[in-house]
């Protein structure tokens, strides 16, 4: 199946990735924040791509744990790299934004908190996955879950406390000429994540195929 | 008992360190650029391309490393397959 | 049910009664723990006094490491007299066996942590018992909290190679929003006016986490103890 669909996929994300930048130059500048709010165009999107990549382990995590499919466990572990990643580009390019707009690197706040103690906790996932160990898969399958289950915390924590990051309220509001180029680059990004999961995807699957051969061959 | 105490001793300053950190919140809400003093304005323009420069290549080198170990265990698979043909 | 709660009280017994002979974990854990509070004490000093609001953060960490060591030393025992195995093969609901040993560790922290307290606020001038029962809900909510993911992952890595180095790296991602709550609810206590509506809110929080957590812990502990 996904051979078939790859490459007009990876065509569409190049092109929708190489026409992004002229949307966002042309979208209405921030009246409090001016140039340097146009970093939320990729920086909302990659938070959204990670909490996908978060979600899509968590649940192949727990399809692992309780029905053994070896098949999700590899998907999991494709989605929680790419959970790593993309956390990494929203843990980046939010500073960057707001040393800007707040005049600080980082804030101890109840968002930036959990959002970095979310991709520690998949960072530690990836660390379970390489050094646990025979029959680490099952210890970073549970990694997944807890990971997932800390998200709505986490969704919920700048609604309940004041803190200084935007709410989530931002998103539904955007005045006029934003909410273009905001969805065309959250579209861009759940693209790129598709390709790549897919990718990564294919890599495990071949690694367990040739596991597979090695094993076959030594008997 | 000591490597575990060592270790665990290592991330609590850490820790502590990050917790006493906490600054106040410098701000209440936005303050338009406008009315911040001239010595805490930053020029946006650096800001914005470093962090579109670093999505760039933070998603371009993971994407060669994702082809290149791609390519590594498909060359093995097909090193493999030819040596049991044989 | 009934068996259910039998199964976990008779794990806790056996634990409790290990542990009242030898007292191993309990002294060194309560050492360590003050030990912790010390090196902090001496990190955090400026003129003679401690940073403000740190002692809140200084009980929370010192529960946390001393949760942690109590941790890795508990299942290391069981893993060392191989009655996990035993355990395991025991017709017994294995979760009840998670709540047994979660009960344990609950146990041994809230024994360490009624010799914390009144030291942490003796040495900081903390006034922690301005709101006594406000205090115990949060402690007892946040205790829960990291004892549930804990023994989860504690139990889990029994068997794994690097057990030591793992469990620190896994438990504190996903704990530090319990320190968090526990300390912002300390501090909202401890300050010159204490704040209930915020201690109160931490501690609704704190809840909310354990009931999640414990459930989660509950339903994943079988098949994540099965080879």
């Amino acid at each position: 199946m996904t051979k078939r669909y790859f490459v007009p996929l990876l065509v569409v994300t190049a092109a929708m990735f190489a026409y992004a930048p002229i949307l966002i130059a042309n979208a209405p500048y921030e009246s409090t924040m001016g140039l340097v709010q146009k970093i939320f165009y990729f920086h909302v999107p990659s938070w959204f791509a990670m909490f996908t990549a978060v979600f899509i382990c968590g649940i192949q995590s727990a399809i692992y744990l309780f029905r053994g499919r070896a098949a999700s466990d590899r998907v999991a572990a494709a989605a929680g790299e790419l959970a790593v990643v993309f956390g990494l580009l929203g843990l980046v390019t939010g500073p960057l934004w707001g040393r800007k707009s707040w005049g600080v690197w980082w804030q101890w706040d109840a968002r930036l908190t959990i959002a970095l103690l979310l991709e520690l906790t998949f960072i530690a996932y990836l660390l379970v996955r390489k050094y646990g160990g025979p029959g680490s898969e099952k210890l970073a399958a549970a990694v997944g879950i807890f990971g997932m289950a800390n998200v709505p915390f986490l969704y919920m924590s700048v609604n309940i406390w004041r803190t200084i990051h935007p709410p989530t309220s931002v998103v539904p509001t955007l005045p006029a000429g934003m909410p273009g180029p905001f969805w065309f680059s959250v579209a861009a990004f759940m693209l790129l994540l598709t390709i790549l999961m897919t990718l990564r995807v294919r890599q495990e699957h071949q690694r367990a195929a040739l596991d597979e051969l090695y094993l076959a061959l030594e008997e | 008992m000591l490597r575990r105490a060592c270790l665990v001793l290592f991330s609590a300053v850490g820790s502590v360190a990050a917790l006493a950190a906490q600054q106040p919140p410098g701000q209440g809400g936005f303050v338009p650029i406008e009315q911040l003093p001239p010595s805490e304005q930053l020029p946006s323009a650096p800001l914005l391309v470093a962090a579109y420069a670093f999505v760039w290549v933070a998603l371009m080198v993971y994407v060669w490393s994702v082809w290149r170990r791609l390519g590594k265990v498909e060359a093995e698979l097909r090193a493999l397959e030819q040596k049991t043909r044989k | 049910m009934g068996q259910f709660l039998n199964v976990a009280l008779l794990v806790l017994r056996k634990d409790v009664a290990i542990e009242v002979k030898s007292r191993e974990i309990l002294y060194t854990t309560l050492f360590f723990a003050v030990s912790c509070v010390l090196v902090f004490a001496f990190a955090l000093v400026k003129e003679g006094r401690v940073v403000e609001d740190a002692s809140a953060g200084i009980l929370w960490i010192a529960v946390a490491f001393a949760g942690t060591l109590a941790l890795g030393r508990t299942f290391e025992r069981e893993r060392y007299g191989e009655t996990l195995r035993a355990l395991l093969l025991a017709p017994a609901p294995r979760a009840a066996i998670y709540v047994g040993k979660l009960l344990g560790i609950v146990l041994l922290l809230a024994v360490a942590e009624v010799a914390l307290v009144p030291l942490v606020a003796l040495l900081f001038g903390a006034a922690f018992f301005a709101r006594p029962l406000l205090l115990a809900g949060l402690l007892a909510s946040g205790t829960i909290g990291f004892a549930a993911v804990g023994t989860l992952f504690a139990a889990m890595l029994v068997r794994s190679r690097s057990r030591d180095v793992m469990l620190p790296i896994l438990l504190y991602p996903i704990t530090v929003p319990v320190i968090i709550a526990g300390v912002r609810g300390t501090v909202a206590i401890a300050q010159a006016a204490p704040d209930e509506a915020v201690a109160a809110m931490w501690i609704g929080l704190l809840a909310a986490f354990d009931v999640v957590f414990v459930t989660l812990a509950l339903w994943t502990f079988e098949p994540l103890m099965t080879e």
